[in-house]
């Protein structure tokens, strides 16, 4: 896979930040910030399944922790809307290096660590559910406070710059990560664990700083979900929906690469949408839908929809000449 | 008399109710290449999965130069210059020939564009200079093997654990690996390599052991070796010696 360059990145960035000076419609806004925001816990999801090999099912425990970190400290404490967006980051970041060292140290690999992020994420739900701090079972509203200072905003169209930025961030960081010893590191635990073991790669230090790094990115999107819809509660924060989600748009947008997660969260959310339009706000079809569009990857397109970009480039770049012949024959 | 490079000291290995590796004691002196030959079975990758941190032995020690590394995780081992190769290849499938090998460079170098450029280089020492760009999958079992060897070597051992890198290539293939070894040695990797194929032992060794039944039944030069009468048997059977040299030649 041909890694995305600086340039592609730029061009992304540069063409998704004109959208809210082509359109003020609140549908079109909402839909996108929504999307980049699924973009953004699915790009912390990569780094730990897609450049990793490690696939949680759990991303909840790291996207609550921000989205719940950053409203219990503003609420309760006080703490401005900004500096909280920051300690909701290091906080499932802190998170993430916890259940990393449990699981990677006792050995966990493929559906077993599956299986125990899950069952974290679950715990901290059902924590959250009971917990005073938490706001037990009604959640945690967030005071209302429109100004720039305390992260709100008349308009939609500054989050949206802003879950824009924490994405392009990402982007910078899967690149930096592409061009490094790190990242050589991880893929190589990804492909062959005991291989990499073999030239001297601590398999165990990389899965672990993979963990953290992912969960920061994770949890950036928590704590921008608590900001943009200022409400949190535990089904929200710790629910399956968003370890399913997290992995779902790099699954479907293709893992590993810099841009699957944003393919993936762009084509699922319209998918859902399409549904809504024509089925009526039924519950759990979102679900339905998800599970069938897996399905459809994982049998036709395991490399997902930038590996199918890919392939369909190279049939296309092989058939060229092809057809020139055929032109002049 | 100096410290051998690597020493075992009485190194067992019991998997449930199977002693694998049983009592066995030996050093590889630095500088030289040394076999580990025995029949199927005896243990011998077990041992090195031991000397490699792969496995920790039940009972015995290990000294790398004098320090003992009984235990160590591989990561640490393989920084301290001990590598191994599989038995089995264990290519990153996904990744290029280039790629793999720059995994085993990147143990000392930190930039990308450097492991890339070392592991170029190690490519065409072993054969590999053409086949860069491929993906490991669609290797031959030669050029897996040769990947195995090159990854090792890229991250530049002291001593290099070789297992079997010459099985399952036909005669051609052999002789063309062979001269890659050597030169590896001749560089000043101390090799310890397990191998079947005898004719390239003779041509390569020039210590070896034998290993059967997870004890150390013999040692010496090859030639030596090859016609000791237990040994013989080790891999033929009771009796086998006495057969072999009243039909007048003992050469396995
Ligand atoms: N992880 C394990 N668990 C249980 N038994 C094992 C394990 N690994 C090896 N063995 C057993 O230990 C014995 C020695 O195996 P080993 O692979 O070390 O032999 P070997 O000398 O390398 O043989 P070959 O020449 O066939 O490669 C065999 O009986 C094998 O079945
Ligand atoms: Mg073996």
């Amino acid at each position: 896979m041909k890694q995305a360059s600086l340039a592609h990145i730029a061009v992304v960035v540069a063409v998704l930040a004109a959208v809210p000076l082509l359109t003020a419609s609140n549908v079109v806004l909402n839909f996108l910030v929504v999307a980049l925001l699924i973009a953004l816990v699915g790009q912390g999801w990569n780094v730990l399944g897609g450049y990793g090999g490690q696939y949680s099912f759990g991303h909840a425990a790291f996207f609550g922790t921000g989205a719940y970190v950053s409203a219990i400290l503003q609420t309760r404490y006080g703490v401005n809307a900004w500096a909280a967006f920051a300690l909701g980051i290091a906080g499932g970041a802190l998170v993430g290096a916890l259940i990393g060292a449990l699981t990677f140290r006792s050995g966990l690999k493929g559906s077993y660590f599956a299986l125990v992020t899950l069952a974290f994420a679950e715990v901290l739900r059902i924590l959250a559910s009971v917990a005073p701090i938490t706001g037990a079972g009604v959640g945690i509203l967030i005071t209302l406070d429109l100004r720039p200072q305390a992260f709100q905003f008349q308009s939609r169209a500054p989050f949206y710059w802003i879950i824009l930025a924490l994405l392009a961030v990402s982007f910078l960081i899967v690149r930096l990560i592409e061009q490094s010893r790190f990242g050589a590191w991880l893929v190589a635990v990804r492909e062959n664990e005991e291989a990499a073991k073999a030239v001297g790669v601590n398999t165990q230090r990389v899965k672990l700083a993979a963990m953290t790094i992912s969960a920061a990115i994770t949890a950036a999107g928590g704590a921008f979900y608590a900001q943009y819809f200022l409400f949190v509660d535990s089904g929200i924060a710790y629910g399956p929906w968003i370890s399913i989600e997290a992995l779902l748009a790099p699954i479907v947008g293709g893992i590993g690469t810099t841009f699957g997660p944003l393919l993936g969260a762009l084509v699922v959310k319209m998918l859902g949408e399409l549904t809504k339009l024509v089925t009526g706000d039924a519950p759990g079809l979102d679900l339905v839908i998800y599970g069938g569009v897996l399905i459809l990857i994982v049998a036709f397109a395991p490399r997902g929809i930038a590996g199918l970009i890919a392939d369909l480039r190279l049939r296309f770049a092989r058939a060229r000449p092809r057809l020139r012949e055929r032109a002049h024959g | 008399m100096a410290e051998p490079l690597l020493r075992l000291e009485r190194v067992c290995k019991r998997f449930d109710g199977l002693l694998a590796v049983d009592n066995a004691s030996f050093a590889v002196e630095a500088g030289r290449i040394t076999a580990l030959i025995g029949p199927n079975g005896a243990g011998k990758t077990t041992l090195f999965s031991i000397i490699s941190g792969f496995l920790t032995p039940s009972e015995g020690h290990i000294f790398h130069g004098g320090a003992e590394i009984t235990g160590m995780p591989p990561h640490l081992l393989a920084r301290r210059g001990i590598v191994r190769t599989f038995q089995v290849a264990q290519p990153f499938a996904g990744l290029s020939v280039h790629e793999n090998i720059a995994i085993g460079a990147h143990l000392s170098r930190r930039a990308r564009a450097d492991a890339l450029a070392a592991a170029a280089e190690v490519a065409s020492a072993v054969g590999l200079g053409d086949l860069l760009g491929r993906p490991a999958a669609s290797l031959t079992v030669a050029g897996r093997k040769r990947l195995e060897l090159a990854r090792a070597l890229a991250a530049g051992p002291e001593l290099l654990l070789l297992d079997e890198v010459l099985a399952g290539l036909n005669p051609s293939e052999v002789a063309a690996m062979v001269p890659i070894i050597r030169a590896l040695a001749e560089r000043g990797i101390t090799i310890l390599m397990i191998e079947h194929v005898m004719q390239a032992v003779m041509r390569l060794a020039e210590h070896v052991f034998v290993l059967a039944q997870g004890r150390i039944i013999a040692e010496g030069a090859p030639q030596a070796v090859v016609d000791d009468a237990v040994v013989i048997e080790a891999y033929l059977g009771h009796g086998a010696a006495a057969r072999l040299s009243a039909a007048g030649g003992a050469h396995v």
